[in-house]
């Protein structure tokens, strides 16, 4: 028995610190962001969204001695019932869920609301781990490519059609982990590249980024002038640059809806609205940048409390941060995501076997992609797309989805010395 | 396998901690435009509107103050769509105006209210009020608006309404804003840095409903609205009210001046309107009614109407003739109708019975006297010298120049100086042949009613006035007064020469021309005029003042196309001065009488 008592001297006790000082702040802030001037509320009155987190974390610790006394089996050996049962959720969900603003991604069951997506994340990491922990699983062959792929598009395809978008994009940071894993980093490229082309194109318009491939196309050709392979690989990616240019209009205009459509629009040109569609990001900036260097002090702000913030609680939470605790609150936080991230990096990359540190990317791509997301729209440097900010953001089932993925993570790695799957 | 790769994701976390640290030091430490948008959106300004002062009459009844109205505000972005029909049918709008309204405060603030629909009287408001609390964004910000209960001195008090571009440029510096409420015309206007009183402000921190949230650092920065100061006036509002309703209906003027103070009694400019035409929601509607009316109410007759004295100028001529030395009481001059016209049975009047006869002959006789002294051989020369002379004299009774009342818009008439005839004829070529005319109070010279009850003032006081004024105390303070109104001013004619005017004009009253300005048990002193007019019937005039020992009244009547001034001006001056001095009219038949209005005949 000796090698269960063991767990809490093999734990990662940096994660678990970092991991209780964002909650147990964010708790905090989400009192800030719902506080009232001149009221006695309370961060531990149970009918307030405070109150509320405070009760989610306290689930989420038991979840955490849950994880960490049973089997670190169950796993791997239960990821495939556990994607199962939840991409069924999110069918399920899709015919009998709750529609909340515009999208149908909620159970209601009494007064608790449940989001199967957030788990499905936790499910989706899991199952990847085991595909890639089979013996010989090469993810550049294409067949397991698609094999994986298929994993996350299948959710992927499921949340889109609730009609949450931001959800549905989250399961693209899964193919950062194919790159750690093998995949050609043609395939990173080639997505930064098309960004840059869609973006880029919206901004200057389709003639101006045609004059700029044909500028690349003859640079290209004058530089590699006797090399034919060279040069039918620049043929090649110049001529599907340009379709992709020529498509940026149809997709902009056919494929997004007409708020996904104004959110660029504003991203792109930020003060053509500001009362408008532009309401949103001017004021988040105004609220932050408001803020200072020192803040105005906590429950002192004056753009979140008023309701200039729409979602400050949940999505625009990192508002209150900027404002009451100004550059020093918003510096902490984010030293302390990426001390997070570093660490989770450093914990994966010490994993013994392929499906704990495959699991450990896949924690570190959805923190990744939500903390980057979620802040860089409320500071104007990406559209807004509403997802929460991990750990920080009020909503339970956000919370214990991040938590179960993070404790899962610490699980594996208080148990990486005994073998579990197979080396790398 | 592909251990190398760590690093790539270890460099994004690094990499993108860098870029929002860079981001937000310019949002957070570099730039402080945030910090006033911040402001902006929270704190509104909220102007305190003083108690404007109140305008009373001389016994304290009020004439002008100040009554609750509303002004309904929208919070663009609030507002709902379907809420525009029913917003547009309870406030009467065409669904033009309503979009241009709704435009204009959508490009002043989508989250900051601005007027819609200014000031609202009470009982409009009334019906509304319950339906308001079903609309979003539409705000109800109470307003005073200024009112006038008696419905009564259009011609003097003016009107309030919201600055206007120009007078805010103008003004700059008072401290006015867009928005403020300030008197536009008569004492409104005259008394308005009085009346206005100090805005005080108010700041107030709002939520992005624009509901209040509390003061902003604790009212630290808040200053209180002080009060206007209230004024009084001489106007007598029950004679007011009286003169009103005599002239009603007539166009002209009635002018009563205190001759021992220069206060103004009564002051008509008919036709006259109710002054509260021109406050609330529709005085641009009724201001331009008023200004393309052809009888031109707006026009301040008292004041700006000038006229031709006629034969109440030969008062003036006698006195200036008396101080000249040219003639005495006794000097006697035939009434010769060969060279200028004459009425009535007399030949050979002393200066009473030319007065009280008005005789043509005689008054030029006087005035060419007046000129030609034989002080030059030149009979131009002469001529000159002695019209200079004569202009002085003049001028020292306030003909020729505005009074210096105060009300804007005051005219002075014209009595023509030497230069004058310079112009036309040409220097020292023009005589009293060239100019007689003035004898009697006709060819250029031209006089506005409020110096002709001046003139009464004068006659009555023996040789001196108080220019004529409306203010009589400031906050019931009487020395608040401005000193130039009890500045004595004495006329070039000397107190001793006037017996002999004051008594002609009491026999004016007595048995001539002017009888039916008589007061019951009171010696009156009057002159009936015609002022000629080339247009339509002559312009009825009549001047008087009573007792005629320390006169307690003097006045001046202009009745428009009414004939002589023996009947219209003399018959409605009789009645003013027997309401104000017996307080009630005993002379019934001559009420009615000049209700009746039939006085050509």
């Amino acid at each position: 028995m000796n090698r269960r008592e063991s767990i809490w001297e093999n734990l990662d006790w940096i994660t678990v610190l970092i991991y209780l000082v964002l909650v147990l702040t964010g708790w905090l802030t989400i009192h800030a962001a719902i506080f009232e001037s001149g009221s006695d509320m309370s961060p531990f009155d149970p009918d307030l969204r405070s109150g509320k987190q405070l009760i989610w974390i306290g689930i989420s610790m038991v979840f955490f001695i849950f994880i960490m006394v049973i089997d670190y089996k169950v796993f791997l050996t239960f990821s495939v019932p556990i994607y199962i049962i939840t991409v069924s959720l999110l069918l399920i969900v899709l015919i009998l869920g709750t529609e909340v603003s515009g999208s149908r991604s909620w159970f209601a069951l009494g007064g608790i609301k449940i989001q199967p997506s957030e788990f499905t994340k936790y499910a989706t990491a899991l199952i990847l781990g085991r595909f890639f922990n089979q013996l010989n699983f090469d993810i550049k062959k294409p067949k397991n490519f698609l094999k994986v792929a298929m994993l996350i598009a299948l959710p992927f395809g499921l949340i889109i059609l609730q009609g949450d978008t931001g959800s549905a994009l989250v399961f693209i940071a899964f193919t950062l982990v194919f790159f750690r894993e093998g995949l050609s980093a043609i395939f990173i490229i080639v997505g930064v590249v098309s960004f840059v082309l869609f973006i880029g194109t919206l901004l200057l318009g389709l003639n101006s980024m045609l004059g700029i491939l044909a500028g690349l196309l003859v640079l290209g050709i004058l530089i590699s002038l006797k090399n034919r392979k060279r040069l039918l690989i620049l043929g090649v990616s110049v001529a599907a640059a340009a379709a992709m240019v020529f498509s940026v209009d149809f997709v902009f205009s056919n494929v997004l809806k007409p708020h996904q459509q104004n959110r660029i629009q504003v991203f792109l040109n930020p003060n053509a609205d500001p009362t408008g569609a532009g309401w949103q990001v001017t004021q988040s900036k105004i609220a932050i940048g408001s803020g200072g260097f020192w803040g105005k002090g906590y429950l002192k702000g004056t753009q979140t409390k008023f309701d200039f913030i729409p979602d400050q609680s949940t999505d625009n939470i990192f508002c209150t941060i900027g404002e009451e605790l100004g550059f020093i609150g918003s510096f902490f936080l984010i030293i302390c995501f990426t001390l997070l991230l570093i660490r989770i990096v450093m914990i994966a990359e010490r994993q013994r076997t392929l499906f704990a540190r495959v699991f450990g990317y896949s924690v570190f791509s959805l923190i990744l992609f939500h903390y980057s997301v979620n802040i860089g729209m409320t500071i104007g440097l990406f559209p807004v797309v509403g997802i929460p900010l991990p750990f920080y953001s009020y909503g339970g089932s956000a919370l214990i989805s991040f938590s179960l993925l993070l404790f899962t993570l610490l699980k594996l790695d208080a148990h990486r010395m005994q073998v579990l799957g197979r080396f790398n | 396998m592909n251990e190398n790769r760590k690093y790539f994701f270890l460099g994004i976390a690094v990499l993108t901690a860098l870029i929002f640290i860079v981001r937000l030091s310019v949002l957070q430490v570099f730039d402080s435009t945030y910090r006033s948008e911040a402001e902006n959106n929270i704190i509104q300004r909220n102007i305190d509107f003083p108690f404007r002062g109140l305008i009373k009459d001389r016994k304290g009844r009020i004439l002008a103050e100040n009554m609750p109205s509303y002004t309904l505000q929208v919070i663009p972005r609030q507002m709902r769509k379907q809420q525009e029909e029913s917003m547009m049918s309870w406030l009467d709008l065409s669904r033009e105006e309503f979009n241009s309204k709704i435009e204009k405060a959508r490009s002043f603030s989508y989250y900051k209210p601005s007027d819609f629909e200014k000031l609202l009287p009470q009982d409009e408001f009334s019906e509304i009020q319950d339906k308001l609390i079903d609309y979003d964004g539409v705000v109800v910000k109470p307003i005073l608006r200024r009112a006038y209960p008696h419905q009564s001195l259009s011609g003097a008090l003016g009107y309030v309404a919201e600055i206007d571009k120009e007078k805010l440029e103008k003004e700059k510096g008072k401290g006015y804003h867009q928005g403020d409420m300030v008197g536009i015309s008569g004492l409104e206007l005259e008394y308005e840095e009085t009346l206005f009183g100090e805005k005080g402000v108010k700041y107030e921190m709002v939520n992005v409903k624009g509901e209040s949230q509390g003061s902003f650092k604790a009212h630290e920065y808040d200053t209180t609205a002080i009060p206007g100061h209230d004024i009084a006036i001489s106007i007598d509002l029950e004679l007011q009210q009286y003169a009103e309703f005599l002239m009603d209906g007539r166009r002209g003027s009635v002018v009563a001046i205190e001759p021992a103070s220069g206060e103004i009694l009564t002051f008509v400019s008919a036709p006259f309107y109710d002054p509260n035409l021109l406050t609330g929601r529709d005085l641009g509607h009724n201001f331009s009614a008023l200004t393309t009316d052809t009888t031109k109410p707006l026009f301040n007759r008292p004041l700006m109407a000038a006229y031709p004295p006629g034969s109440i100028f030969k008062l003036v001529q006698a006195l200036v003739a008396l101080q000249t030395g040219v003639i005495t009481p006794v000097t006697r001059i035939r009434c010769n109708r060969n060279i200028i016209a004459c009425h009535g049975a007399h030949t050979y009047e002393d200066l009473q019975g030319a007065i009280q006869y008005s005789c043509n002959p005689y008054f030029r006789q006087v005035l060419r006297r007046v000129l030609n002294q034989n002080e030059s051989d030149n009979t131009y020369e002469d001529t000159r010298l002695g019209f200079e002379g004569w202009y002085d004299k003049i001028t020292s009774f306030g003909f020729g120049n505005p009074l210096g009342i105060d009300l804007p818009n005051e005219k002075g008439g014209y009595i023509p100086p030497s230069s004058y005839y310079d112009k036309i004829y040409g220097r020292n070529r023009w005589k009293f042949s060239t100019i007689y005319s003035l004898a009697i109070g006709q060819g250029e010279i031209l006089t506005v009613p409020i110096q002709m009850a001046n003139l009464a003032a004068i006659i009555g006081n023996r040789g001196f006035y108080y220019p004529p004024h409306f203010i009589k105390s400031i906050d019931g303070d009487d020395a608040m007064v401005p000193a130039k109104y009890k500045e004595k001013i004495t006329t070039a004619v000397e107190e001793k020469y006037f017996g002999v005017v004051v008594d002609a004009m009491a026999k004016v009253v007595e048995d001539g021309t002017g009888f039916r300005g008589a007061v019951p048990g009171l010696e009156v002193c009057g002159k009936t005029g015609t002022a000629e007019n080339p247009h339509g019937e002559d312009h009825s005039v009549f001047i008087a003042f009573a007792p005629k020992d320390d006169p307690k009244i003097a006045i001046s009547v202009y009745v428009e196309n009414s004939g002589q001034g023996a009947r219209a001006a003399a018959g409605i001056a009789g009645l003013v001065m027997e309401k104000y001095l017996l307080g009630e009219i005993q002379r019934k038949y001559l009420e009615e009488y000049i209700l009746r209005g039939e006085f050509i005949y």
